[in-house]
């Protein structure tokens, strides 16, 4: 096989690999996942329009529709998303890890 | 968009208050000991719709009170032509009276009670016969008419959310909705719950402090009943199917669910059930539970239902239509029967909102002219109020 094929089935297998993220608003400090594949190591992520790409990369598996931190979150600090606090990190979170009840809790609704 | 108010679509005449976009024969129990002759008589009269619940007796108070406040307007509602009430005949609501309320209205209407017609099969006999009664009272008042699409009243919902809602199906029945409300329609919104997390969106949404104040009141009062339970909310509100989809809070799910609501001022807000009089963005005070939300809007008269999910659900309503939007292609596949718009082009990125919106005002048109939804085709009625205090 040509050398130059190799190349392109490589480029072909990063952009494949390549994940998605949307960032809802300006403010967020998570993305939402749309696209993930077995060996995603990086995001695209841009914003609903799909444009303002950016690549970040993953730090561990995520689930599909599931969120990933942008910036690093202190234990206790406002997970952001649509430009709004929707709950707060109960760790501190690594950036580009994934964010959902196991490391973030709601501020409502707690029975207390 | 194309402007609303160039919009007409045929509509079935009342003798009082709104049209229908529907002219349904509807058999209605007026307690749970009626439910099962109810569901005969429908049975063996093609085309009638039966109503049931569990509900109409040993209630107190509000629950007693909007028993008798749900049935009554679920029997004259705009879509329904004609309505036969089934009691028992010791019940906190009786049928006769609700029938003479309903016929007043100029509604044809009819009742019965099981123990006055002598039990089960007598009842279901007389309902048969009742039931052609109405049918050829009602081919008197058959007649359509062209209304504006802006008289109607639209109703929205989200159920079975998950990251899909907010980010696309939801943003974009937030479009219909601004076209809806600026050319001068009623749209209705309520799942407080669903707005617990979202009080910064409704105060820059609300210009009356009387309505913020109430909206916002309202949004409080869910959260200490929730709370007074003592228990975390979270597995309810969220639901478990809506924290496997991505959504980790009720924030998370209230800021998503908002956007259905468009941009614009909302200018109503209005209890469970109570009619939605005025044009413009109401907001009305009912569960996150998507049947008893249904029940509430379409009791307030909300014609049909825009209901986004994004994990679907089959779930219709006894008189309203319920189209069914999704924005997630998984579903959009799986469960293509139940789906009326698929909007997962949105997240691949091979549509825009602005042509979703469209599309979505072109199944407006399009169900109010009488083009069943999937929900109707496959014949989903469901039917359930809202009840907050013990039963005795």
């Amino acid at each position: 096989m040509h050398p130059n094929d190799d190349r392109k089935q490589d480029q072909g297998r990063k952009i494949q690999a390549l994940g998605r993220a949307i960032v809802i608003a300006p403010a967020d400090n998570v993305a939402t996942v749309i696209h993930i594949t077995p060996s995603t190591s990086c995001y695209r992520l841009s914003n609903k329009a799909g444009q303002s790409h950016r690549i970040m990369e993953a730090a561990g598996p995520v689930d599909f529709g599931h969120k990933i931190a942008l910036t690093p979150i202190p234990s206790g600090g406002d997970i952001i998303k649509y430009g709004e606090t929707i709950g707060r990190a109960t760790i501190a979170i690594d950036r580009g890890e994934h964010v959902h009840i196991h490391n973030m809790e709601s501020c409502r609704g707690k029975g207390r | 968009m194309k402007d609303l108010n160039t919009i007409t679509i045929q509509g079935f005449e009342r003798a009082k208050g709104r049209p229908g976009i529907r002219n349904h024969l509807v058999v209605v129990a007026t307690v749970f000991c009626a439910n099962h002759i109810v569901a005969r008589i429908t049975a063996a009269v093609p085309g009638s719709i039966p109503v049931t619940h569990n509900a109409g007796c040993g209630q107190l108070g509000n629950d007693a009170d909007n028993t008798g406040k749900i049935i009554l307007k679920t029997g004259i509602h705009p879509n329904v032509g004609g309505i036969l009430f089934v009691g028992l005949g010791c019940e906190q609501h009786g049928a006769t009276a609700l029938a003479d309320r309903a016929g007043a209205t100029g509604k044809p209407a009819a009742a019965l009670d099981i123990q006055a017609c002598g039990g089960t099969t007598k009842t279901i006999e007389a309902g048969i016969a009742a039931c052609k009664g109405l049918y050829g009272r009602m081919a008197a008042q058959n007649r359509r008419v062209d209304i504006p699409l802006t008289d109607l009243v639209i109703a929205l919902e989200c159920g079975g959310s998950d990251y899909t809602s907010g980010m696309a199906a939801n943003p974009a029945v937030g479009v219909f909705t601004d076209c809806m409300v600026r050319a001068g329609g009623s749209v209705v919104f309520g799942e407080t719950c669903e707005l617990m997390g979202a009080e910064a969106v409704i105060r820059r949404r609300t210009s009356d402090p009387d309505i913020q104040g109430r909206i916002i009141s309202r949004i409080g009062r869910t959260e200490s009943a929730a709370n007074a339970m003592g228990v975390d909310m979270r597995g309810s509100q969220p639901s478990p199917g809506n924290i496997r989809g991505g959504l980790s809070t009720i924030e998370e799910k209230s800021l998503g669910a908002v956007c259905k609501s468009g941009s614009l001022p909302i200018t109503g807000c209005l209890d469970y059930g109570e009619e939605i009089s005025r044009r413009g963005l109401n907001f009305m005070d009912c569960p996150g539970q998507d049947l008893t939300s249904l029940c509430g809007m379409v009791s307030g008269g909300a014609h049909m239902v825009l209901f986004t999910t994004g994990r679907g659900t089959p779930l219709g309503f006894a008189i309203a239509p319920v189209v069914k939007i999704t924005a997630n292609a998984r579903t959009g596949e799986t469960m293509a029967e139940n789906i009326d718009i698929n909007l997962s082009g949105l997240l691949l990125g091979n549509l825009t909102i602005a042509r979703a919106g469209e599309m979505i005002l072109r199944a407006v048109r399009s169900t109010a002219n009488g083009e069943l939804t999937r929900a109707e085709a496959l014949g989903h009625r469901e039917f359930g109020f809202y009840t907050s205090g013990p039963t005795l």
